[in-house]
């Protein structure tokens, strides 16, 4: 089956007064109708990742890379009008905090119509009833109300459950999500989750997971790359994520407290200048 | 070294029928030289435990006993130098124009002590900074250090009670694994008492001996880290909270679920 995403050799470039600072630095991976999980610390370069594929790098930030397709084709050559019908249509994003990708003073339900009339065309009142399945699906109860409710009248919870009905409104073919559920209390990230796990399958859709979370990408994705000053340093399997022997991706599992295994102390990370250094590995099937 | 004694504590924030109660006859004790941590959901109240007894939130009523002294109202002058907190996120508390030299030196005039050179460079070496951050800003540091800083200007007034309120959820988590093993070597080193508070269990697990389990301003349940560790809990609520940080499992009633 050929993938729904193929990257080769993706770079990523900020111009600095102390010269060119390359934020992602040859990453190649490809998605198909799998969960991917990218996982790293802050500044590795993992939303720069997932920004570039939407091409959503703002000038004088520069994408680079070898190959760039989206179901064979190629997205770089793509003028900006045609991004647009790629960014929601075929490919969508959830950001971390609702808070912020909500628009403040638009009702729920205007926010959801808006995109999908934008991709379709449909009419409003198709438009209307879509939204609500939308929101049924999400496992919001009493849609009616909540259509017509302002972002600030929602919980963290429901407002990522919105976020998640609106961007999957279009039927996207993937679905990028960025630190989903950070800003989530725990009992909350799990029925979050379980609503992306589920739409994702049913839909067969891809979805591209970025966390800095390695347990939950360990329980979550079916593949996972772990990235490290802008590069992979490590591709496994979601499940084998304890077995990893990248000495980094082994001190970040390290570093963490465990509520099985009480530890004395915690190990601190120490980083070896080589790992930056070591070619990219790539995350292509 | 001082124990803490809260007593029917209730925290309330507006009047009449905007009055919302966030803490609600929380009664708890943490002995000297112990860690207590505080767990919950955002919303729980679990702050605001911390916010009023450092005087920060004057609505309250019950009893709040540092060191076997009963607290009013107003606090004095010798409780700021006991009782110190650090916050929860470093790129906010510290002032980005003021050097670490300024930080450090402000909280030591303020608390009176006049060799002030010496104990900055002191205080920066027990927070494992050398002397070559001393004249940094905020932006020159990245946030593991940034949050070295704070917990030095805390321990200035060399405090024997430490506050913390989710110090290092905003880091990542290799850089959390420092400052936890510092805060512990801390606490052995000065033998300070903590009252932590997080959202993530397996960090309080790590630095606590007790733990008081918060739900809407109230606590549902205090246990032993050893009950935690071995998965034990009474409340229902604790039991979701420990299996929801066990990693990703599907919610098979998604209508439940608010």
């Amino acid at each position: 089956m050929s993938p729904l995403l193929d990257i080769e050799n993706l770079r990523v470039t900020f111009p600095t007064r102390q010269g060119e600072f390359e934020a992602v630095r040859g990453v190649s991976f490809t998605l198909g109708r799998e969960r991917l999980g990218i996982v790293g610390e802050s500044g590795s370069g993992k939303s720069m990742t997932g920004r570039a594929i939407l091409r959503l790098i703002r000038p004088p930030g520069r994408i680079e890379a070898d190959r760039m397709e989206l179901d064979g084709r190629d997205m770089l050559g793509m003028s900006e009008k045609q991004m647009q019908g790629v960014r929601g249509q075929k490919i969508s994003m959830v950001m971390q905090d609702p808070k912020f990708s909500l628009n403040p003073v638009m009702r729920i339900g205007e926010q959801i119509i808006e995109i999908y009339r934008f991709h379709t065309k449909a009419p409003r009142k198709a438009a209307w009833a879509k939204a609500i399945e939308m929101l049924e699906a999400v496992s919001i109860r009493d849609p009616e109300r909540v259509m017509r409710a302002y972002p600030h009248e929602m919980s963290g919870g429901m407002g990522q459950r919105i976020m998640i009905a609106m961007m999957l409104v279009t039927e996207p073919e993937i679905l990028i999500a960025d630190e989903p559920t950070s800003a989530l209390d725990v009992s909350v990230q799990s029925s979050v989750l379980t609503i992306i796990d589920k739409l994702v399958r049913e839909r067969g859709m891809g979805l591209i997971f970025i966390s800095h979370d390695l347990n939950l990408v360990a329980s979550f994705c079916d593949r996972v790359l772990i990235m490290y000053a802008g590069r992979i340093v490590e591709v496994c399997e979601a499940g084998k994520l304890h077995e990893a022997t990248h000495p980094y991706t082994r001190g970040l599992l390290n570093s963490l407290p465990r509520l099985d295994a009480p530890q004395h102390r915690l190990q601190a990370l120490t980083r070896d200048p080589a790992w930056s250094l070591d070619p990219s590995v790539s995350g292509r099937k | 070294m001082s124990d803490l004694e809260f007593n029917d504590l209730n925290v309330w924030f507006g009047e009449d029928h905007d009055r919302v109660d966030a803490v609600r006859n929380a009664s708890f004790t943490v002995p000297s030289g112990a860690s207590f941590g505080l767990v919950g959901e955002s919303g729980s109240g679990k702050s605001t435990i911390l916010r009023a007894l450092v005087g920060l939130i004057p609505t309250w009523s019950g009893s709040i006993r540092v060191g076997g002294v009963e607290l009013g109202k107003k606090r004095a002058r010798g409780f700021f130098k006991d009782v110190q907190m650090v916050f929860q996120d470093p790129y906010a508390s510290l002032h980005p124009r003021h050097s670490v030299d300024a930080v450090l030196g402000e909280t030591l005039k303020l608390h009176g002590f006049d060799d002030i050179d010496r104990r900055i460079g002191k205080l920066l070496a027990d927070v494992g900074l050398g002397p070559a951050f001393r004249f940094r800003y905020p932006h020159q540091l990245s946030g593991g250090q940034r949050q070295r800083v704070a917990v030095a200007r805390a321990l200035a007034p060399e405090p024997s009670v430490l506050l913390l309120d989710e110090p290092t959820s905003a880091l990542d988590v290799s850089v959390q694994a420092e400052v936890l093993n510092l805060l512990a070597d801390l606490r052995q080193q000065r033998q300070l008492t903590y009252l932590m508070v997080s959202h993530n269990l397996a960090v309080v697990a790590h630095m606590c001996d007790e733990i008081a389990v918060m739900q809407n301003g109230e606590i549902v349940e205090v246990m032993g880290v050893k009950e935690m560790r071995a998965l034990q809990p009474v409340h229902p609520y604790t039991r979701h909270l420990l299996e929801s940080s066990m990693g990703y499992k599907p919610v098979e009633d998604l209508a439940a679920v608010k």
